[in-house]
């Protein structure tokens, strides 16, 4: 029983760092302002949102292994407030925390008409501290951190995360060069 | 009739309504979106409100409004 | 410029102190809001700052929203960016005290528990004085504010004065919500230029049958005339006496441009038109903020609009994408015209850009910049053939 919700809690996790990375390198490439990957903008920007819902299902799945999972000495305290936890406190921390800016950059995006641009977009920048904490935990904290497949994965999310700053940065370079627009 | 408004200090020519709402808006030589019958405010026929809808939910600088009833 | 002056109630009566004010209008009326706004209605009161928009409508918009968390504000609009007015200014150092009485009635009719007035850096100083003078003499029940405009083209615009005194920078706002709706700090605003304020004050205290047979306007005549200038005329006087009062073109003009650089061409065959909303409808140019310019004998009407082109696409707040790319293009494809480049397709240019910016912009400096090219296109179409086969009408070379 436990082995199962053990695996379940590795297998979830994997999988929200894999979704975090699609909505963060996704939510990048859209800045580029330019259709990506053969799909329209609007395409893009879609399934940003739908992976970042999905990535919320599956952490929360991940999160609630762990609390029934009695290896990981959980309080439920420890879901939502970071650095308390008794096994690993340092990255289940960074978990948490990650956690708690995902639901509240979706929570924000939800709201997005009600908040207004402005505020909404400066809540919205917490995903640069959000995808870093989730993939620093996902290395720290888990199991299978030195597991090589482990490593494969996070190192694609790497490369994509980076490849999508790059690309937006060469694109938005030339789009301020044509329009004179530097916002 | 509903009416489609461009906040214009707000867009930035990113182009998602005109990918979503081809009927109304189509995009001018910079990308900003223009209506195609010219209208500073286009009207939204009712066929088409569901579309118009998604366009203003999607518009990442909340620049699109849908006004009147 | 020297302003010359025509008997008149807004400048001939005026009077910049308070005692004079007096002694030349008598005092000043208190009538009920719902009895001015008709009195204003019946007059047939229309803004003075360009839009030329019906004054009661405007006041009965704000009076509407006066029920709610913030009461009204109005705003005295005075900041006069375009380049050939001097009309505001010249109100203001000779009869402030008519454009702070027009102030309290507008606020009195709105509701109002706050009014500022909202104008050029040289104005403000005389003004506050008369402010002070009329507390002193415990004239004024609504405290009134003065602030010192920025000197650009759309300082005036009323979104963009709303939104300095919101504490934001001086550039027009989005007009999903107006400003008579949600203004000056979510409040309820009402903008309205100051002579338009002169003019209220003077409705007020001689009613709406007097104004209509009465009614003037101030005018500001610059450019080749004998004595360029500000004159308060009878509304809906002839172009050519308006000239004639300003000393008279130095020579017969081609076409005389009349609204400002927002306006249109009057073409040389029709400068007997009155000058009046309707009078001008046929060429596309409306009264505005009275600002009347003749083209100079042998200046090319093509060269000096797109001169005047240039500077409006400059001068433009540069936040709304059309506006932001599309007046520079027309500005150097008007340019191209006046420097007879042969290039056959520049006309077609011209009007596929002009459709392509009007009425996409937060404000009203596309329409505006659009309005002018378009009379020009019309008024000088003969030029624009020349221009294309490499000659000019007025002799200019390339
Ligand atoms: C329902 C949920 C979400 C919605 C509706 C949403 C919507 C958006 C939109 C409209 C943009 C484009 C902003 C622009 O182009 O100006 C954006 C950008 C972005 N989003 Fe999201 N988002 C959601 C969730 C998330 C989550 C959970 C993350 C990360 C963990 C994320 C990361 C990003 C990033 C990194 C950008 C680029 C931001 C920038 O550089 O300005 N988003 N998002
Ligand atoms: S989606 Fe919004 S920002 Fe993009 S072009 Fe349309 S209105 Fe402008
Ligand atoms: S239309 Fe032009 S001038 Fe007006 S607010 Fe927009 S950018 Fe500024």
């Amino acid at each position: 029983m436990n082995d199962a919700l053990w695996y379940l809690a590795r297998g979830t996790g994997v999988t929200s760092l894999v979704l975090l990375t699609v909505v963060v390198a996704l939510g990048i490439a859209n800045r580029a302002g330019r259709p990506a990957f053969g799909l329209p903008r609007f395409g893009v920007a879609q399934v940003h949102r739908d992976a970042s819902l999905l990535a919320v299902g599956f952490v929360l799945v991940h999160v609630i292994s762990l609390f029934f999972d009695v290896y990981a000495q959980l309080e439920l305290f420890d879901l939502i407030v970071p650095f308390g936890a008794t096994y690993r406190p340092m990255w289940t921390g960074l978990g948490t925390l990650a956690v708690d800016l995902l639901i509240a950059l979706v929570g924000t995006s939800l709201l997005r008409h009600r908040l207004g641009l402005r505020a909404w977009r400066v809540t919205h920048w917490l995903a640069y501290a959000c995808w870093p904490l989730a993939f620093a935990h996902a290395l720290g904290s888990g199991s299978d951190a030195g597991a090589w497949w482990l490593r494969t994965v996070a190192g694609a999310c790497l490369v994509a995360v980076v490849a999508a700053v790059t690309w937006r940065l060469s694109t938005s370079a030339r789009a301020t060069v044509l329009s004179g627009d530097t916002r | 009739m509903t009416r489609l408004h461009v906040d214009w200090t707000a867009c930035q020519g990113r182009g998602h309504c005109t990918e979503l709402l081809p009927e109304l808006l189509a995009p001018d030589e910079w990308g900003y979106p223009r209506s195609t019958d010219d209208t500073k405010e286009p009207a939204v026929p009712v066929a088409l409100l569901p579309h118009a809808r998604r366009a203003v939910r999607h518009c990442p600088r909340l620049a699109l409004h849908l006004v009147g009833p | 410029m020297t302003a010359v002056l025509t008997a008149g109630r807004l400048l001939g009566a005026g009077h910049p102190d308070l005692r004079g004010h007096d002694t030349a209008h008598g005092p000043l009326p208190r009538l009920p809001h719902d009895v001015l706004i008709g009195v204003v209605r019946d007059a047939g009161l229309t803004g003075h700052g360009g839009a030329g928009f019906p004054t009661h409508v405007k006041l009965a918009a704000v009076r509407g929203h006066a029920g709610g968390r913030r009461p009204p504000v109005v705003v005295g609009n005075g900041a006069e960016g375009e380049p050939g007015s001097a009309k505001d200014r010249t109100l203001l150092a000779r009869a402030p005290h008519l454009v702070l009485d027009g102030l309290q009635l507008a606020a009195a009719a709105v509701g109002a528990a706050k009014a500022h007035l909202y104008v050029r850096p040289a104005s403000a100083g005389p003004l506050a004085r008369a402010v002070r003078e009329r507390r002193a003499a415990g004239r004024d029940p609504v405290p009134v504010v003065v602030h010192q405009a920025q000197e650009a083209f759309l300082s005036g615009e009323e979104s963009a004065v709303v939104s300095v005194l919101s504490g934001g920078r001086a550039v027009p706002r989005d007009k999903l919500r107006r400003v008579t709706e949600s203004g000056v700090g979510g409040a309820p605003t009402l903008v309205q230029n100051v002579e338009t304020l002169a003019q209220l004050a003077l409705v007020a205290r001689h009613g709406a049958d007097w104004f209509r047979r009465s009614r003037t306007f101030l005018a500001t005549v610059t450019g080749p005339v004998g004595r360029p200038g500000v004159y308060e005329v009878p509304h809906g006087v002839a172009l050519t006496a308006l000239l004639a009062a300003a000393g008279g073109p130095v020579a017969a003009p081609r076409a005389v441009l009349v609204g400002g650089f927002h306006g249109a061409w009057v073409p040389a065959a029709a400068v007997d038109v009155p000058m009046s909303r309707e009078g001008l409808a046929p060429y596309g140019a409306s009264p505005g903020a009275g600002v009347v310019i003749p083209l100079a004998a042998g200046e090319c009407g093509l060269a000096r609009t797109a001169r005047i082109v240039g500077y409006l696409a400059g001068a433009g707040a540069k936040q709304c994408g059309p506006c932001l790319n599309g007046l520079p293009r027309l500005a150097a494809t008007m340019a191209a015209l006046a420097r007879m480049e042969g290039d056959p397709s520049l006309p077609a240019g011209v009007a596929r850009l002009a459709a392509l910016v009007r009425g996409r912009g937060a404000c009203g400096h596309p329409d505006g910049t659009v309005r002018l090219i378009r009379s020009a296109m019309t008024v000088f179409a003969d030029d624009v053939t020349a221009h294309l086969h490499g000659s000019c009408l007025d002799g200019a070379r390339p």
